[in-house]
């Protein structure tokens, strides 16, 4: 079987600790909470970190605290966010994104924040070391070149969260620690729309809880499109939430879509094209088919990229009208 | 053959042998063995499609402290090949690498890590070829030959047989259908990835534990390859943690840990990655099929004509008689007056196609059934009727000389569209739900053996210790379809025993007699026939020695539940153990062996060793789909499959085969695809998705509702009547699936896998009317079919 890389491994007992033990050791050290993309990685030596920072002691990570609105631990595992009461019965597009992650075991070894972090994923890049070898490798780890689009300057790996565009549409902030203390990012600043630089986070910065402002009598929504009923990864995410006025009409709208381009994209002229407006079946259809353009997916996960591309129009639709029948 | 309804054993379903230590996690599978001074072993693989090896290095890996030994092919010259006609492997490339993932090199180091750094070591110097990547692409190419001893450029085997006249038989038809179909490959995906353990002992004799449907065959391989006498070295098939044809091959890394084991003098074990299980393959041939049929306006197929392209990969592996395969059993079912096939197998810079579980057979299958629902609405006429009019008599020969003892099919159908509901569902409109109707046949073993002899092919040996205990020994590998079960059903049938007394010992070329393999569904017929025959003899011993103890006339006397008693029931009987010591003051000790050969049978043309069989097991499927009108997207809702089993000797096992048949076949109609990426031709023939999360197989929560119903024909062939269970329930899966497709969207694909892409394709096709001539069915599939001259075919009459 693949082997893991030597590597040698600290199991700090305070965010403080795991921040100064990564200033310490530097790029050479990795973060790990479930580990369950981690591993998997190191053995096609995608990473071949010399240290890793275990998150599992940190208790406040591990919290979930119902304030008006709800903070989720970056280290709850994704089984104990998709079972939370107010995750279901409030924030239904979170607990529907989680659940859909992966596989019941996987959810259980497995972070929110893990999920938020993940890696761009591609299907020359999520590859072992022989593999890559063979292909020359590319231009996200160890080569020089993008196999997807050989003339791109940047690295077109694909956001593959379920999480990260819920969290961009719910407009949910990030708490980033750091050796400088801490910060607070909102989540459509967290992500970059590349492949190698996805998270706009600093190296040594820690994750550590997700803050969601309340969403009392909000219409939201999450539709995932992949190959089968477990286990995959999204090839598209829809990501919608809708307010009503009191005139029936919408008064505020999100539409974010993900695994259609390195980071989560906020589709803000279909969001316009619905604000204000009664949400019609035609309304609806039109600002879906503005949010599709967005999309420009390329050959790089599973399915065809023709289809990844017509099926986003569709999922949008379907995602609104679900979330208004409901 | 009558049913028989006082079986203790036979039809009922008792706990599978061995199953509750893998529940438990008790089995020792080849990667869970650890020996004394172990060595793990690592193969470098070729990054090239196609590439001479200019040199190569190895020692620079010596120089890594734990680092033992290091080989390369030269150390490793002698070819082999699985079939006599297809001697074209080496276990380390010698002269050039003929796909990415070829083994050039190997080290046994102290540990997995050490071997698998060692390999970054080796310096090889490749010059690059062009490579071929596809069917059409090696048909274009004759001057880069993967093979020299290919028929000419990249055609690796020709065939073309006709049955009767096939144009008089077209001219005789009311409507004839030309058609186009392509199947995708697929890999078999078995739990456990390949593993072989090798130790040289005491007297230099060697070893090999490995995960094998075939140690016969390893066996006789290694002793060609090390150049050393057959008595020399033992092959034990450790438990086989899935197979599906995938192990039927002698593998490179076989060969190589015994050489790693020879050098150093310490065991050495070698598992492979899952990686270099989809390069080592041997899978599902992607086959481009072009088939022509007539049929008059009864139903009656007047002919019928394939011609198919098999894209072969680097290695000729079973290939030849995949080849004949695809042509060999679409006659068993339905009658068919005139028939001719013609294929040619194609060398390709791709993993080595082979027999994966239908072997060849379900391509075809594919294209005839979803072509007989053409037909069917042609005629306007209901799917299942259309089939049941022609069906191949019992007792009857096809126009190819199969013969065809028992055919069950037809009570097959009757079931199937019975409990489905079908012909009214069909008939029904539908809004995206839709049902579909695929039958086929399958043989139950090859008539023939892999090399030319007139031997056994199965053999059993029974030894009954004074204590009561009967050990079984049988070359036959469990690959956990449960044949060791199947032996000791057997057994215990005939002896009248408790199954619990019934010790297995089986695949350890040492100790028990030849059995051919795991393969070709040919185990619980052909080791039944060999148990059942090796059995017997010691049962009379026993009543003989018992009928003289008790002084009652054998007639009188049988063996039932562990007791010698009076047949009627009468007076009290005698425990099992006790009639065992009294048989063995009277005849010594207490052994026997049975064999079985299969009756020669079939035609006398070239080509017809592939086809024949003893009996061929008949199914009958049911699928219902539901189908999203606007996104193609479908799902699976329930699968009915009736089965012709002849006769079950253990029923859950056999349920267990059509479950997993339906799992492995749906794999295949839906998502399974086994690709590379294109030739561009600096990356060409690098898998594209060689991990179990990228290449696309059923979850469990894709799985759908099996129906299973067993149909008893009891066959006069087959052990108390039975036929296989392990491959057939799979072949008509893919085409009912597509006959669902076309019931619930009105979208034809005519080709495997049947994705929600191509299914979308259709419905923006049938929106936008652009469906060709008004009218005409919106259909996805190939359009292109190579045109290339085939050789003159081989005329046979049809059996009178």
């Amino acid at each position: 079987m693949l082997r893991l890389p030597p590597f040698e491994y600290f199991s700090p007992q305070s965010v403080a600790e795991a921040v100064s033990l990564k200033a310490k050791h530097g790029s050479n050290a990795m973060y790990t909470a479930g580990g369950t993309d981690l591993f998997p990685n190191m053995k096609r030596r995608q990473f071949t970190p010399q240290t890793l920072i275990g998150l599992r002691e940190l208790k406040e990570l591990r919290m979930i605290i119902s304030d008006e609105g709800l903070v989720i631990g970056a280290g709850v595992s994704l089984s104990e966010v998709a079972e939370h009461p107010k995750v279901r019965n409030h924030y239904p597009a979170l607990a529907k994104a989680v659940s859909l992650v992966s596989t019941p075991q996987l959810r259980n070894m497995g972070t929110f924040g893990g999920n938020l972090s993940l890696d761009t994923r591609c299907t020359y890049y999520n590859q072992t070391y022989p593999w890559r070898k063979a292909l020359g490798f590319c231009l996200k780890k160890d080569g020089d070149i993008c196999w997807v689009a050989r003339s791109s300057p940047k690295c077109l790996a694909v956001s593959s969260s379920d999480c990260a565009p819920v969290a961009v549409a719910l407009n949910a902030e990030f708490r980033l620690v750091g050796p400088e203390g801490e910060r607070r990012v909102p989540a459509c600043q967290f992500y970059n729309n590349d492949g190698i630089s996805y998270l706009n986070k600093n190296e040594d910065e820690l994750l550590t809880s997700i803050h969601f402002p309340p969403y009392e009598g909000w219409l939201m929504n999450y539709k995932k499109l992949r190959r089968r009923d477990s286990i995959d990864f999204p090839i598209l995410g829809v990501a919608t939430a809708l307010r009503l006025g009191n005139n029936g009409d919408c008064a505020e709208a999100r539409i974010v879509l993900g695994a259609v381009a390195s980071s989560p994209l906020q589709a803000y002229e279909a969001e316009k094209m619905l604000i204000g407006e009664r949400l019609t079946s035609d309304r609806i259809e039109v600002a879906a088919q503005v949010a599709a353009k967005l999309s420009k997916p390329m050959d790089n996960t599973d399915m065809t990229l023709g289809f990844r591309k017509k099926m986003v129009r569709l999922f949008v639709t379907k995602a609104i009208k679900e979330a208004l029948e409901n | 053959m009558s049913k028989n309804n006082n079986f203790q054993w036979i039809g009922k379903s008792w706990t599978q042998v061995g199953g509750l230590a893998k529940a438990k996690g008790e089995t020792v599978f080849a990667d869970d063995m650890f020996l004394p001074r172990m060595l793990h072993a690592k193969m470098l693989s070729s990054p090239y499609a196609h590439a001479i090896i200019k040199s190569i290095d190895v020692t620079p890996a010596l120089k890594r402290p734990g680092v033992i030994v290091a080989i390369s092919g030269k150390d490793l010259p002698i070819p082999y090949g699985i079939l006599p006609v297809s001697q074209d492997e080496t276990a380390l490339c010698v002269e050039k690498v003929r796909m990415i993932g070829d083994p050039v090199a190997a080290v046994a180091a102290i540990d997995e890590e050490t071997a698998e750094a060692a390999l970054e070591d080796i310096v090889v110097d490749y010059e690059p070829l062009p490579s071929v990547m596809s069917i059409e692409e090696g048909l274009a190419q004759e001057e880069v030959q993967i093979h020299d001893y290919a028929t000419h450029g990249n055609v690796h085997k020709q065939v073309a047989l006709e049955f009767g006249d096939t144009e008089a038989g077209f001219a005789q038809a009311d409507h004839v259908r030309e058609e186009l179909f392509y199947y995708e490959g697929s890999t078999h995906l078995p739990m456990e990835q390949h593993s072989a353990v090798a130790q040289q002992g005491a007297n230099n004799r060697l070893t090999l534990w490995s995960s094998t449907q075939t140690p016969h065959y390893v066996h006789r391989t290694l002793a060609k390859v090390l150049g050393m006498p057959v008595s020399q070295i033992r092959v034990i098939a450790t438990p086989v943690g899935g197979g599906f044809g995938g192990k039927t091959d002698p593998f490179q890394h076989e060969i190589v840990v015994c050489k790693l084991a020879m050098l150093t003098g310490r065991p050495v074990k070698l598992t492979l990655t899952r990686e270099e299980v989809f390069y080592r393959h041997r899978g599902r041939h992607p086959v481009l099929m072009w088939v022509k049929a007539g049929m008059k306006s009864d139903g009656s197929i007047t002919a019928l004509h394939f011609r198919n392209f098999l894209d072969g990969g680097a290695y000729g592996s079973y290939g030849v008689a995949s080849t004949f395969y695809t042509g060999a059993l679409q006659t068993v079912t339905y009658a068919i007056a005139n028939y001719k096939f013609e294929a040619m197998r194609i060398f390709t810079n791709k993993a080595p196609c082979g027999p994966k579980r239908g072997h060849g057979t379900p391509q075809p299958r594919f294209a005839l059934e979803v072509l007989l629902d053409k037909f069917a609405v042609d005629l306007g006429v209901d799917p299942a009727e259309l089939r049941l009019k022609h069906l191949m008599p019992d007792n009857s020969k096809t126009v190819n000389h199969l013969t065809v003892t028992t055919n069950g099919l037809g009570e097959c159908i009757r079931k199937v569209t019975e409990a489905s509901g079908f012909r009214k569902r069909h008939m029904e409109s539908h809004h995206g739900k839709g049902i579909g109707l695929g039958c086929s046949s399958y043989l139950s073993g090859a008539g023939l053996p892999i090399y030319w002899n007139k031997m056994p092919h199965s053999g059993v040996q029974i030894k009954i210790d004074r204590g009561g205990g009967v050990t079984v020994f049988c070359g036959s590998a469990d690959i956990g379809q449960g044949s060791d079960s199947i032996l000791a059903g057997i057994v215990a049938e005939e002896l009248g025993i408790h199954i619990k007394h019934v010790i297995i010992v089986t695949s350890d070329t040492d100790l028990t007699p030849v059995d051919l393999g795991s393969y070709s569904s040919r185990v619980t017929l052909m080791t039944g026939n060999a148990a059942i025959a090796a059995a017997r003899p010691l049962r009379e011993k026993i009543l003989s020695a018992a009928s003289e103890v008790m002084e009652i006339p054998e007639g009188d006397l049988t063996i039932r539940n562990g007791e010698v008693g009076m047949l009627d029931g009468s007076g009290e009987p005698i425990p099992f153990v006790d009639a065992v010591q009294w048989t063995e003051t009277k005849f010594g000790t207490l052994g026997s062996v049975g064999s079985y050969t299969p009756t020669r049978r079939g035609g006398e043309f070239k080509g017809a060793g592939v086809g024949p069989s003893p009996n061929y097991s008949f199914s009958a499927c049911v699928a219902e789909v539901t189908c999203d009108s606007e996104t193609g997207l479908y799902s699976v809702e329930k699968v009915w499959l009736a089965h012709d089993i002849g006769q079950a000797i253990n029923e859950k096992l056999v349920i267990g085969q059509v479950e997993g048949s339906v799992y492995m076949g749906l794999g295949e109609a839906m998502m399974e695809e086994h690709v590379y990426r294109p030739g561009r031709s600096d990356v060409s023939g690098l898998h594209k998705t060689p991990s179990m999360l990228d290449y696309k197989s059923l979850t469990s929560l894709d799985m759908p509702e099996v129906e299973t119903i067993l149909v008893e024909t009891h066959d006069p062939e087959g052990p108390y009547g039975a036929k296989e269970a392990g491959q057939g329930p799979l072949l008509p899966i893919m085409p009912a699936i597509a006959n669902a497709i076309y019931n619930a969207v009105g979208v034809r694909v005519d080709e495997v896998p049947i994705t929600p892409e191509k299914i979308f394709q259709g419905l923006q096709k049938l929106k936008s009317g652009k469906n060709g001539k008004s009218g005409t069915t919106v259909r996805i599939g190939p359009t292109k079919f190579p045109k290339v001259k085939f050789p003159e075919p081989i005329h046979v009459e049809p059996p009178v």
